[in-house]
């Protein structure tokens, strides 16, 4: 075991607390802006014992395909699985929820010695009837990788049966980080595409990828195009639906959010139909704006006559909405110019619109990563945070407690798992996962963004925690209080 | 509240009510929405409850990751489980390496003086024996000061959480307790999966009678720990190594919980390997199960209950006769871990409630015998018991039953939504409220708060629903 061994020494171990945060494996992860040339080591898979904040593949295609609230979701494993996955994340529907139910075929000891098939076709033979879904998608686990089970063959024998597609989603947890789950997902999508009536779909329209309607979000996006004239064919998969799905080859063109979760389908969509695709950012004003300049263009460009009056639409649009925005802002940045902002997301496409969003409030942020970004992605985001900043991929507790501590950062954006560190260490916290009630996208959602870390760093509380007081009792008191 | 809302609930429970259902008990296949979690879960969370100690999952990076979250959402602390993060390869050929390199690590970034390893369905499957995999990291890492570590196996299709916690602390005891340690005057004290605030409360009602428990695991500063100067990699607390050897020494040990009362515990452990007399009771809820904690405690100690205790007995039944018609006679479905329904069957029967329904996502508990001996002749009549069941299963029984509360965990909220009920949040996990982990259950005063927000929640939709609004109820 000398590879094992050659990492560790004798004092490592015995004196861990003096010991930096950082694992030696995982140094060419981090990169601090301004100390040395740029280089960065991404997708790799994350180190043992070093609690990554990533999941697993499963997670990744549960992520994307769960808002499609019309489709039956069966988890093919042991009941974990599903049941962390239930009513998870803050997805919207305007019409069915089926997808905010849990479903699994809670696979049992024998099950994993004789075999899942029978087990999975019964239960589909028991759902489908009792929901009627418009399709059922079938989620493999790592159980379901090592037994063997053909999800292939049972899906296709239960769609014949049932009439409806019931689509396997090779999703075994183990079978890669959450990216791969991405693509898992996409490629279960893709059996739909191209299965349905488009005649009624204008040219002038778009499928909204990579946005997920939490809180409501993809509605907004609708709202603003359908004030631009287009017409929205699918979310993909925000308020998704089966037959919105099987007729999404009818748009115009894609339009993608969150890079790494549907660009995938957004890929197959381009070689296989022909449409094009434009990446896009539903977060913060610059992003938002330009994202929704690029569609007027893209549709002036290659529709003239049916676009006619598109830009002035458009401008329209974000003249209407920055007039209530910005004041609205203003008064809120007066309270928060100056402070400082750790993000650390899933995606790093988020990442660059928070930064640019922070600088409204007058807010620099000082840390930032992603679990799944691309050595590309950091590059960008290197270019555009200031000197000092921290940029890290797939981080952990330790570090992301170490660099807190380091820049003395006033809120930190993430996610459930990273809230309690934040919290520990009497830092702010803005929740902007996949489990915010809160619209954080569009126009609209930069006012509850800054609204929301205006209601977190400026609370009262944060002087009474420890690490406060003792700074604010360090620095140069009243006169009078000391002899 | 509109309207409609109103006239559906005085309109009567038609909502509810389908006479032609002829559900007979769970029967399906599938799993709809759970009423369990998974085998491993229970075990990082006893691990948890020893001190300096990381709980490590052997499996895919994903396991950890969905359980911390889970977990975190409860607490609202941090919950780092550590993960030998298994890829494709690893899976083909072992995930001895990593598991290996993950203990390291986990040692030498977190200072871990104990690694709990339990394992996951995709270790399981491929066959690690990581029994084996620890005595060759022993060996091969002698010279080194390495942590204690403890394994447990926890299959994710086999059982239910509550078997990974029990298993996790049977590790413990089996692991880590291994020589007789000189007799000492303390009290074991194996409590379950219960609330920080509980064992908090049970460590206080033990030292009542003029000795220190020794109280496996203890989370209740790792999961409920206060603001503090410096971020802890490991949260201090939890119940010490120095004790968990000890326990092998103490009078007695006693052990909470009737629907373990048949399986091989640490308690058990202890009886077999040291002579350690073993008291097993239910979980202490409600008077008589509480009562008989404190006869145990009394037999093994020779003391009389405090007095502070026992006036919180006195209150407790004072509010009982404040407060009982309130609740005489509502109908409850009761919901959760086996011991937890056991418990609260027991605690809602002394009021007066009218337990209709029990149900537990686990099976082969033998519910229905340890509710009928807990709850003795103050349950009128048996509700009806279901193992094995999911929420599917429990909405589909209920609706025959109209039900006046659910209580159980925030995953009833759905039911308790569409039927216009309360439903009176305990146990683990709360995902919809605040304070979960300060939730008090056991003993007199986890009685009192119980009874206390149980009436609230009845108060408070007797007013919503009506239309005068009384000032006085």
């Amino acid at each position: 075991m000398t590879e094992t061994a050659k990492a560790i020494t004798p004092e490592v171990i015995t004196c861990p607390e003096e010991h930096v945060a950082i694992f030696e494996e995982r140094r060419d992860q981090i990169h601090r802006i301004g100390e040395g040339d740029f280089s960065m080591a991404c997708n790799r898979d994350s180190l043992a014992g070093a609690v990554s904040q990533r999941a697993c593949v499963f997670c990744g295609s549960r992520v994307v395909l769960y808002p499609i609230a019309d489709a039956l979701h069966l988890v093919h494993g042991p009941i974990g699985c599903a049941a962390y996955t239930w009513d998870i994340r803050g997805s919207l529907s305007s019409g069915p929820e089926l997808h905010r139910l849990s479903f699994s075929t809670d696979l049992q000891e024998l099950d994993v010695v004789f075999g899942g098939e029978k087990k999975l076709a019964k239960a589909l033979d028991e759902l489908i009837p009792r929901y009627e879904p418009k399709a059922a998608f079938v989620y493999s686990t790592c159980i379901v990788g090592l037994i063997g089970d053909d999800l292939a063959a049972v899906c296709k024998a239960a769609s014949a049966r049932h009439g409806i597609p019931v689509i396997p989603v090779q999703s075994e947890g183990f079978k890669g980080n959450k990216r791969e789950g991405y693509l898992a997902a996409c490629k279960a999508m893709r059996t739909l595409v191209g299965t349905g009536d488009t005649s009624d779909i204008s040219k002038l329209s778009v499928n909204i990828m990579g946005d997920f309607n939490l809180a409501g979000e993809t509605w907004i996006i609708k709202d603003y195009l359908s004030r631009m004239g287009i017409q929205t064919v699918a979310g993909i998969t925000g308020d998704g639906r089966v037959d919105d799905l099987r007729r999404a080859h009818g748009a115009g063109l894609n339009i993608v959010q969150c890079s790494g979760s549907t660009q995938d389908l957004a890929k197959m969509m381009r070689d296989d139909f022909g449409i094009p695709f434009l990446r896009v950012s539903w977060i913060g004003i610059e992003d938002v704006a330009e994202s929704l300049y690029a569609i007027a263009e893209h549709f002036e460009l290659t529709q003239p006559e049916l676009a006619a009056g598109i830009m002035e639409r458009t401008s329209k649009l974000v003249r209407e909405e920055l007039a209530v925005l910005m004041p609205q802002l203003k008064e809120l940045r007066r309270d928060l110019e100056g402070k400082k902002a750790a993000v650390y997301v899933g995606g790093s496409f988020k990442a660059f619109s928070l930064v640019k969003a922070f600088r409204h409030l007058g807010m620099e942020v000082v840390i930032v990563g992603s679990q799944t970004g691309t050595e590309e992605d950091y590059r960008e985001l290197a270019a555009i945070c200031a000197p000092g900043t921290i940029v890290v991929d797939d981080a952990n507790p330790l570090e992301l407690s170490a660099f807190i501590k380091e820049k003395d950062v006033d809120v930190f954006v993430g996610g459930v798992k990273e809230r309690p560190i934040a919290f520990k260490l009497g830092v702010g916290f803005c929740d902007h996962n996949h489990e915010r009630k809160i619209a954080l996208e569009g126009f609209v959602g930069m006012l509850n963004f800054a609204k929301e870390i205006h209601a977190s760093v400026m609370s009262p509380i944060w002087q009474f925690v420890p690490r406060r007081e003792l700074q604010n009792s360090a620095a140069p008191s009243n006169a009078g209080e000391e002899a | 509240m509109n309207d409609t809302t109103v006239l559906n609930h005085v309109a009567g429970r038609n909502v509810i009510d389908s006479p032609g259902n002829d559900y007979k008990g769970p029967s399906n296949v599938s799993t709809t929405n759970a009423c369990k979690l998974c085998t491993p879960l229970g075990a990082t969370l006893a691990f948890k409850g020893v001190e300096n100690a990381v709980s490590f999952l052997h499996g895919s990076q994903g396991c950890a990751t969905y359980m911390r979250r889970y977990i975190i959402s409860h607490f609202r602390e941090p919950m780092d489980i550590a993960s030998s993060a298994l890829g494709e390869k690893n899976a083909i050929y072992g995930g001895g390496p990593n598991l290996k390199k993950g203990l390291l690590n986990a040692m030498q970034k977190y200072g871990a003086g104990v690694i709990g390893v339990a394992t996951t369905c995709l270790t399981e499957t491929i066959g690690d024996d990581v029994a084996r995999l620890l005595i060759e990291f022993r060996e091969e890492f002698k010279d080194l000061p390495l942590a204690h570590l403890v394994h447990v196996s926890t299959p994710s299709y086999s059982g239910t959480h509550m078997d990974g916690f029990h298993g996790a602390v049977k590790a413990i005891a089996d692991q880590l307790c291994v020589e007789k340690a000189p007799a000492n005057s303390r009290v074991n004290l194996f409590s379950g999966m219960v609330s920080p605030a509980d064992i908090r409360h049970l460590k206080e009602i033990v030292r009542g009678f003029g000795v220190e428990p020794i109280l496996l695991p203890d989370y209740s500063e790792t999961l409920d720990a206060p603001a503090l100067l410096e971020y802890e990699n490991i949260p201090s607390g939890g119940t010490s190594v120095a004790d968990i050897r000890a326990m092998s020494g103490a009078r007695a040990s006693i052990e909470l919980g009737r629907a373990i009362s048949t399986q091989d515990t640490a308690g058990t452990s202890l009886a077999e390997r040291f002579n350690t007399p073993l008291f097993r009771l239910g979980l202490p809820m409600g008077i008589r199960e509480t009562d008989a904690l404190f006869a145990a405690l009394k037999s093994i100690t020779g003391f009389e209950a405090p007095r502070d205790l026992l006036l919180e007995r006195g209150r407790y039944i004072d509010s009982l006769v404040d407060g009982h018609k309130y609740v005489s006679g509502l109908k409850a479905v009761v919901y959760g871990e086996e011991d937890l329904c056991i418990g609260l069957t027991s605690f809602l029967a002394e009021i007066g409630v009218k337990p209709v329904l029990v149900a537990t996502g686990a099976k082969n508990r033998n519910l229905a015998a340890h509710i009928e001996a807990a709850c003795g002749s103050v349950l009128r009549e048996m509700p009806i018991i279901r193992e094995g069941a999911d929420f599917f299963d429990i909405v589909e029984e209920a609706k025959t039953l109209a039900p006046d509360l659910l209580v159980g965990h925030s995953k009833g909220q759905r039911a308790a939504r569409e039927w216009n009920i309360p439903l009176l949040r305990v146990g683990f996990p709360i995902h919809d409220r605040f304070g979960g982990q300060r939730l008090l259950h056991l003993g007199y005063r986890g009685a009192q708060s119980l009874f206390d927000r149980l009436v609230n929640l009845v108060l408070e939709k007797k007013q919503n629903d009506s239309d005068i609004g009384y000032g006085y109820l």
